[in-house]
């Protein structure tokens, strides 16, 4: 059983070599955060577009929709900071041959290529996303209790999983082919259907796969449901919490399926 | 350079140019060839986040009464709009040229146009060409395949005027995004990282080109303004002659404003690359 303050003390000192490197490039490191700011600045202005022409899409106003945008952005940050740059990495792990040296490490291999690389740009657009969310709540006149707060961070938890168990799955196709780099791009693109509201799309197979196979209706909804007080049942947000369990056990299933079929790229 | 197997460069110099540009046109389809899965993979992931779009209008029409038209838009207008600017997006989109001239510039591969007669702009515009070629054949199976389920609201041109200027236009559009791309990854001669500025330039056009939503669904001051800015004439404008939206007046001065800015973007180009030799020093061989 390894012990938690272990890998505890590897993650502050990876998180910390991540800070020196990036801090070598400064101007570099600001403009990743205006280009992200400006993409969420996008989200909203689209928002704002359609809601200049109508009061309400599938049920939801206009500051709900925007408390989503926002939960949607506070998700997607927080898994860029920890897990995208280094699961779209995995590839040229694989292609390079340098995953050999991180198999014959005393860790976890699985903890150390997700991990690896902490982006803490994308924590201030993060927050950025934490702020719209508490200035859309107090537009609807909502004030969430504690124990609601409690529940967000939970389901957000779940969000987060799901994308690092999805795009995980999808980053171990390169143990059999050098193109799944345009597969893992391409679930990037998927996130981006994360940010509408779910009841905007008909019931039927669309729907049904994007909460149930590619759960990306789940991850930024429930969120947003619970802090604006619309769950509809408590099955909405047990079924994020089912998914991301399942997810992440596939997700393993497929990481030592796909490590027996591993055969080095290096001499 | 010559590829084996492929007949040398004759020298007459009135065929030159063309069998010289010819060949790289050849090798650059040769070698996109290699990104065709890529390519289906792109063409059929960026389908899902149409698709949601298409349901996200759909949901607010649906609150409306039958008929009822958002902008000058009706449903049917608005989803037809999307899919053309689909269509023109997969036709003119730059897909890996802007990292491709980056990467030029940094690893100094560059170097060779300073020393063969050459040109670097004319050289990538071929393979841009290349590039388009091979992505817009490959895209048309997963395009034709929505398209086919959207048929009711797929609208052929306008008129006879359509068939015409709507291909100027879209031919245009292709110029004015490849010399925007190029210009912007030549900024790898002064920058160490040209992406943030890629993405930043993308934002501006997402929004800006129609992209996201029909420019006529703004408020009339802000569309009237936009259409000032280069990046109308990338997708709204091509897509609105093509449905026979931008009629009269509005259309020819859109078409001379299209004009006068692939005319000032290829000079920008121009400007920006020789101020960039200036600052280039290749290192190795």
């Amino acid at each position: 059983m390894p012990s938690f303050s272990r890998y505890a003390g590897i993650y502050a000192a990876l998180i910390r070599y991540s800070l020196i490197h990036e801090m070598q490039f400064k101007v570099n490191f600001l403009l990743w955060i205006v280009v992200e700011a400006l993409w969420f600045g996008l989200q909203l202005a689209f928002m704002t577009v359609l809601y200049g022409h109508t009061d309400q899409i599938a049920g939801w106003s206009r500051w709900e929709v925007v408390l989503l945008v926002g939960c949607n952005q506070f998700i997607q940050q927080l898994f860029h900071t920890l897990f995208v740059t280094n699961l779209s990495n995995l590839s040229e792990l694989i292609r390079k041959g340098t995953l050999d040296l991180l198999l014959l490490q005393p860790v976890n291999t699985r903890f150390l290529i997700s991990v690896k690389k902490f982006e803490i740009g994308n924590i201030v657009n993060a927050l950025m996303g934490l702020v719209v969310i508490v200035y859309s709540l107090a537009q609807l006149g909502r004030v969430p209790t504690p124990a609601q707060w409690l529940g967000f961070a939970v389901v957000c938890l779940a969000g987060l999983s799901v994308h690092y168990s999805l795009m995980f799955l999808l980053a171990c196709i390169s143990f059999w082919t050098v193109r799944a780099q345009g597969i893992v791009w391409g679930y990037y693109n998927l996130f981006n259907i994360a940010r509408l509201p779910a009841e905007a799309f008909p019931r039927g197979a669309y729907r049904a796969v994007f909460t149930w196979v590619l759960p990306m209706l789940l991850v930024s909804n429930v969120p947003a449901k619970l802090l604006a007080q619309r769950l509809a049942s408590p099955w909405e947000w047990l079924a994020l919490l089912g998914m991301a369990v399942a997810c992440f056990v596939v997700s393993e299933f497929f990481w030592r399926f796909s490590l027996r079929h591993y055969t080095s790229a290096s001499a | 350079m010559t590829p084996v197997g492929h007949d040398p460069i004759p020298a007459t110099p009135s065929t030159h140019i063309w069998s010289k540009y010819g060949h790289v046109l050849s090798m650059g389809i040769q070698n996109t060839l290699v990104y065709r899965t890529n390519f289906l993979f792109r063409a059929a992931f960026g389908l899902v986040p149409l698709a949601a779009t298409l349901f996200l209008w759909e949901a607010i029409y649906a609150d409306k009464p039958t008929g009822t038209a958002i902008g000058a838009y009706t449903l049917a207008q608005m989803v037809s709009y999307y899919l053309l600017v689909t269509v023109v997006d997969a036709i003119t989109a730059v897909a890996e040229d802007d990292w491709q001239i980056a990467a030029d510039i940094k690893d100094g591969a560059v170097s060779q146009f300073l020393l063969k007669p050459l040109d670097f702009l004319a050289y990538r515009l071929c393979l841009y060409l290349s590039g388009r070629v091979i992505y817009t054949s490959v895209a048309l199976i997963p395009v034709a395949f929505f398209l086919f389920f959207q048929r009711e609201y797929l609208v052929g041109p306008a008129e006879l005027t359509g068939w015409v200027l709507a291909p100027l236009s879209v031919l245009m559009a292709g110029l004015l995004q490849f010399l925007i791309a190029y210009t912007v990854a030549l900024l790898s001669f002064w920058v160490l990282d040209v992406s943030t500025f890629i993405f930043i330039q993308f934002a501006f056009e997402f929004l800006a080109s129609g992209h996201l939503f029909p420019l006529d669904i703004l408020p009339d001051g802000l569309h009237r303004l936009l259409l000032w800015s280069p990046y109308p004439y990338l997708l709204y404008f091509p897509v609105g002659v093509y449905l026979g939206r931008i009629q009269g007046a509005e259309l020819w001065q859109g078409f001379a404003l299209q004009l006068a800015w692939v005319v000032v973007a290829f000079l920008i180009a121009r400007f920006v690359w020789s101020r960039g030799l200036r600052k280039y020093t290749a290192v190795g061989g």
